[in-house]
């Protein structure tokens, strides 16, 4: 498999989508050259609005198309609709339950040129607190693509979390998803691995790493933060009796609080969390160089793995 | 410009008269509200709900259906009146406005309450979110028009004007902004908090046509609304000079009574000015 951007991935198969579904309208705040919606742009230019640099705008004017009966896709920098465009996220997507798909890009610290004012690393916790809200991160440029025809039938409110990065792939194209059903990529007895994102890759190379260990680690993929796959999680602990959960996000509040009130909730295991912990990150030459030096390196999981399991007993 | 008979405003007259009556009464049951700029609108809304716009009380969802967008969400009890009294629900529902079973929430909620067409409240977001559906209606060549009532301190935020760049961007003649300018907001009057003049001149500069009425005369807001709809190359603002507290004088011009219920001495005088207003012209 080839790695290529997740936004490309996205980018792609919006545009490829948009002559499936007439509804679908797409809009970017000045950003549609990096989201990579220009696609969609050029073959649909009269379905597509670009409002300039005005998230809170562009979130409200898809509320109203949603309104209309239109499914809007509303593209921009993660770090500007979950914080600049929050309100009317709140107010007029969540609570008012408009059917406005948020696509979120450059998501954690995908642009790491741009340095932390551009990183996103608390969207997940806050999409996560809002009723109504569906929170989902793929794991890789395929699987980006496969979510846009799964949410734009979907009835609802969904914020998708879209990289700038090449993450490690994971999936063929034709992976299929399915909202709330999380993913078992590997068996394993000793740990659970649960990963979101750009680590869901980094966490297959860590259970290699754990095997050649004589550790045997399962690696579950939670692209839907909420709602929470809970039925799947549940199992892994009774079966391994172990959780490390991974994310390319702070570990407050993201999928490893998801999991951690999961199991504290019905079925208390040790856990360990791998992601950013309550920093904000630096600027560096590449988002491999920067997930590694923010705690989310593949030794990082290994090592909580290694940690939660010696807590088992 | 349609013509409007005597008759034709003073029936209008009297349905905001109802409006300010009904508003006045939910606010003192319910001991919570914003009454002074429910009063200010209440002359917009009538001629609005009772005349302009193309609407089926019976059939809400009625796709050719105006919109009406309350982005100064807490006149809700201005707004549940209108829907009330046009039929949308019995008015027997506003004497359980907030309460914890009831449909009509503090402010207004599409998903509870029929004929609200957008959730509001925390104010701003009316121009933006007419933008879209005013672009949807064009998509899919509607005739409804789009109608956004706003607050002055309201345009004191600036996602309105984000929404007025884009609305001016799209040439959507088929959304007109009607701000209620009664100068007096929550903490004082606008021009102490922060002015907004020249308010008109603003709006000309994002491309709007703007129509500057007495929004208390009902044959202006009427003369307003027929000339909004015939201006096809933009969209048009409303500004509407009224009366915080309107028709009741011990509330007019007061920013206390922009969040404050009247005690029952205080309705009562307040439904007695009113009710005279009838009789007096």
């Amino acid at each position: 498999m080839a790695e290529i951007p997740m936004r490309e991935g996205y980018g792609k198969a919006l545009a490829a989508y948009g002559a499936v579904n007439p509804n679908v309208i797409v809009l970017d705040a000045d950003t549609s050259a990096s989201t990579l919606t220009h696609f969609f742009a050029k073959q649909y230019p009269q379905r597509f609005y670009n409002i300039g640099i005005a998230e809170p705008c562009m979130i409200d004017m898809a509320v109203g198309l949603a309104l209309g009966g239109k499914i809007p896709f509303a593209n921009g920098f993660a770090a500007l609709l979950a914080l600049r465009a929050l309100e009317q996220i709140r107010t007029c997507v969540a609570y008012a339950r408009t059917n406005v798909k948020i696509a979120a890009s450059y998501a954690g610290v995908s642009d790491f040129k741009d340095g932390p004012t551009h990183h996103s690393i608390m969207d997940i916790a806050i999409m996560r607190a809002m009723p109504q809200m569906t929170v989902i991160v793929p794991a890789d440029a395929n699987e980006a693509g496969a979510w846009v025809p799964v949410i734009a039938e979907y009835d609802g409110p969904v914020y998708l979390r879209i990289s700038r990065a090449a993450t490690l792939p994971v999936h063929q194209s034709s992976v299929t998803v399915q909202i709330g059903k999380g993913i078992t990529l590997r068996d394993g007895g000793d740990v659970t691995i649960i990963a979101a994102g750009s680590m869901v890759g980094r966490s297959l190379l860590a259970a290699d790493q754990l095997a050649a260990r004589g550790l045997d680690a399962r690696v579950l993929e939670m692209h839907t933060i909420k709602p929470i796959d809970a039925p799947l999680i549940l199992q892994a602990a009774a079966e391994t009796g172990a959780i490390v959960t991974a994310e390319e996000h702070t570990i407050l509040g993201g999928l490893g609080g998801a999991v951690a009130e999961v199991l504290s909730l019905h079925h208390p295991v040790p856990l360990e969390m791998v992601g950013v912990h309550d920093t904000f990150t630096r600027t560096a030459p590449t988002t491999e160089l920067l997930m590694d030096a923010f705690c989310m390196g593949v030794e990082d999981v290994t090592a909580a793995a290694e940690r939660v399991i010696q807590r088992k007993r | 410009m349609y013509f409007h008979p005597d008759s034709q405003i003073i029936e209008l007259q009297e349905r905001a008269r109802d409006l300010r009556l009904d508003s006045l009464e939910m606010i003192h049951r319910r001991q919570a509200g914003h009454p002074g700029g429910s009063l200010s609108a209440a002359d917009i809304v009538a001629a609005l709900f009772f005349h302009k716009m193309r609407i089926d009380p019976q059939n809400p969802e009625w796709p050719e259906r105006d919109r009406f967008i309350l982005s100064k969400g807490h006149a809700s009890a201005l707004l549940y009146a209108a829907l009330a009294q046009s039929g949308y629900f019995p008015r027997e529902d506003l004497r359980h406005w907030g309460d914890l079973d009831c449909h009509l929430q503090g402010h207004p909620d599409r998903l509870k309450t029929p004929g609200v067409n957008m959730t509001a409240g925390l104010l701003g977001h009316g121009v933006a979110v007419g933008v879209g559906i005013a672009l949807a209606a064009r998509m899919d060549g509607l005739p409804f028009h789009t109608y956004v009532l706003m607050g002055d301190g309201e345009c004191q935020g600036g996602i309105v004007w984000e929404g007025a760049m884009a609305a001016a961007k799209y040439r959507l003649a088929n959304l007109t902004a009607i701000v209620d300018f009664n100068n007096v907001q929550l903490d004082g009057t606008v021009q102490d908090i922060l002015p907004l003049e020249p308010l008109a001149d603003k709006w000309r500069a994002c491309n709007w046509a703007v129509i500057e009425i007495n929004g208390h005369d009902m044959r202006q807001i009427l003369q307003a609304l027929d000339t909004a709809g015939e201006i096809h190359d933009r969209p048009t603002v409303i500004i509407a000079r009224t009366t915080k507290g309107k028709g009741v004088s011990f509330m007019e011009n007061k920013s206390q009574w922009h969040g404050a219920a009247p005690n029952d001495a205080q309705l009562a005088q307040a439904i007695a000015e009113i009710k005279g207003a009838r009789h007096h012209g």
